[in-house]
């Protein structure tokens, strides 16, 4: 796949032979910033990376087997905002290369087996659809009856408007598949990376067992912009990052992209790990 | 699907009358929760506080009586007068009002009490202190209190449906919608402002959402629509309690005499769309 879809934000260089840096401007060869997992190598900023390019980063080569390739959802309310729905999808199915904003299937993590799941951004704002919540509710399902841990990388600006009542219900429908996950004693990983709002956070991403987010990503319920519209209030500094979540105690820890995979074999060490003889007996 | 499988834009007819319906479930001399409560309910002692520091009086908990029947009861409470719109915050809880409405489902398991949910309410409130103190982290888990509960559980949206903070507690064994009441994913303003960029298109967004009683009943996310007296429940209070009253007993009664089983209620939200083969 080209670099173009790997991650978004950098419209000058959709070519991908350099990157710009969305935050400190500066410009390096695709090649460079490929090898540091779009994190830029001056200034550390995260770009966003899309789902297959999330799920490179994190397989074991070779170890990704797609779940429910084809599970794909339809225009349910007929919605036409400023421009026809169906147009949106079919555009950014073929600009994404993804039948939804969700890829899954199964991979090993440094060797460890899990259940996968990586939100695409890119694809109309990660949002949250009939087919992604089928998609996710299955891979955790999928998850739950191969005894994997579950693993979700979260990228998502909440609700998709265009499915109007049906989009709020995938909070439910996600939440009840994690039940199943939970009675098989499986553990979730919930990895939080820039954006995380509304119903996305307000459902499934908030109940990992552990909880991760990657830096300075945007995680809330309701986004800057409209608690001020709203409120008037004034925002604190850092409002809503993973740092500011983090320090309220509603986030394990923060974790550079370089160091996401380690730490997460390093979880996946202890809680799917052999057990001993204490822990065994819990079993 | 083809384009010329689409609706065009919403006529202005649709619009005018998806707008007129978001309006009377907003008329300020709606009945709220308390209001039908005392009529619907007997007994009704309102409890306080999520027992972790907060009282959101948004969020208004309790217990009753209902017929023979024992309750414990979770509502969203909008404020009538200048005083108690503040204090209620225009119905819109922070995380401490999702926390107390855990508490309830919890004291309702323990105790083994059926559950029954009144839903108004814009939204969960949009505030920097709710984000602070974990807004989307307290809904998330009063969604997973809801789907755990071991006790039969019916919902009423009586006004508002707002989005998040109205699915904190609707998850429901049941789900009744009073005939001027909606549930939507955002508020129609809100929606127009994304999709419209601009919240004047609210009445558009309204009819586009399709958020009306009627469709939430034909896709199944509703059981039964409650009818209002001609005009609205804002008409009179008296007649919208009684005829809310027999509805509510006779779908609580029928919860629980299909067999009661938390797991149905997870299948039904699991299976919700009806899109896919489970």
């Amino acid at each position: 796949m080209s670099v173009s879809t790997a991650y978004t934000g950098v419209q000058a260089n959709k070519e991908g032979s350099a990157f710009t840096c969305a935050a400190c401007k500066a410009t390096y060869p695709a090649a460079q910033v490929a090898g540091t997992l779009y994190v830029c190598p001056g200034c550390s900023h995260h770009a966003r990376v899309g789902a297959h390019e999330r799920i490179r980063q994190l397989a074991d080569k070779g170890s990704f087997q797609e779940w429910d390739a084809n599970l794909t959802g339809t225009d349910r309310l007929g919605f036409f905002d400023t421009r026809a729905y169906v147009d949106r999808l079919d555009e950014a199915r073929a600009r994404q290369q993804l039948p939804d904003a969700l890829l899954t299937g199964s991979g090993t993590i440094h060797g460890f087996a899990a259940g996968l799941a990586a939100f695409d951004f890119g694809f109309l704002g990660g949002s949250l659809s009939t087919a992604v919540g089928e998609r996710l509710a299955r891979a955790i399902e999928h998850s739950a009856e191969a005894q994997l841990p579950f693993v979700c990388v979260t990228s998502s600006g909440g609700a998709r408007m265009q499915e109007g009542v049906f989009s709020l219900m995938q909070m439910a429908k996600s939440v009840s598949a994690l039940h199943e996950l939970a009675e098989a004693h499986l553990p979730f990983i919930s990895i939080l990376v820039d954006p995380t709002m509304g119903g996305s956070i307000a459902s499934f991403a908030a109940l990992g067992d552990v909880i991760l987010a990657e830096p300075k990503a945007m995680i809330g319920f309701t986004g800057a912009r409209v608690i001020t519209q709203a409120t008037y209030e004034q925002l604190p500094a850092g409002f809503q990052t993973s740092e500011f979540h983090h320090a309220r105690g509603l986030i394990d820890r923060v974790v550079d992209r370089r160091d996401l995979k380690a730490v997460l074999a390093q979880l996946l060490a202890v809680l799917a790990g052999p057990a001993g003889e204490i822990d065994q007996a819990l079993a | 699907m083809t384009a010329g499988d689409l609706e065009v834009e919403a006529a202005p007819d649709d619009a005018a009358a998806a707008w007129a319906h978001v309006e009377v479930s907003r008329h300020p001399d709606r009945p709220y929760a308390l209001d039908l409560i005392q009529r619907c309910l007997d007994d009704f002692i309102e409890l306080h506080g999520d027992r972790q520091g907060g009282d959101d009086a948004a969020m208004v908990i309790g217990l009753a009586r209902l017929g023979g029947h024992r309750l414990a009861v979770v509502a969203n409470q909008k404020g009538r007068t200048l005083e108690e719109r503040g204090r209620r915050n225009f119905g819109m809880a922070h995380p401490e009002g999702y926390r107390k409405a855990q508490r309830l489902f919890t004291l309702a398991g323990r105790l083994k009490l059926p559950v029954v949910s009144f839903i108004d309410t814009p939204g969960a409130y949009p505030g920097v202190a709710a984000e602070e103190r974990g807004q989307a982290w307290a809904i998330a888990q009063t969604l997973e209190a809801q789907l755990a509960l071991p006790t039969p559980y019916l919902a009423v949206v009586i006004g508002e449906g707002g989005s998040g903070g109205a699915l904190a507690t609707l998850l429901a064994d049941s789900v009744m919608v009073l005939e001027h009441a909606f549930l939507s994913v955002a508020s129609p303003e809100a929606a127009a402002a994304i999709l419209f960029r601009d919240a004047g298109q609210k009445q558009h967004a309204a009819a586009a959402l399709r958020l009306e009683a009627k469709n939430l009943l034909e896709w199944g996310i509703a059981d039964e629509i409650v009818p209002e007296p001609e005009g609205g429940a804002h008409t009179d209070w008296e007649k919208t309690a009684a005829l809310l009253r027999p509805r509510l007993e006779a779908r609580l009664r029928m919860i629980t005499e299909r067999g009661f089983d938390p797991a149905r209620r997870r299948a039904r939200y699991r299976q919700l769309d009806g899109l896919f083969d489970a």
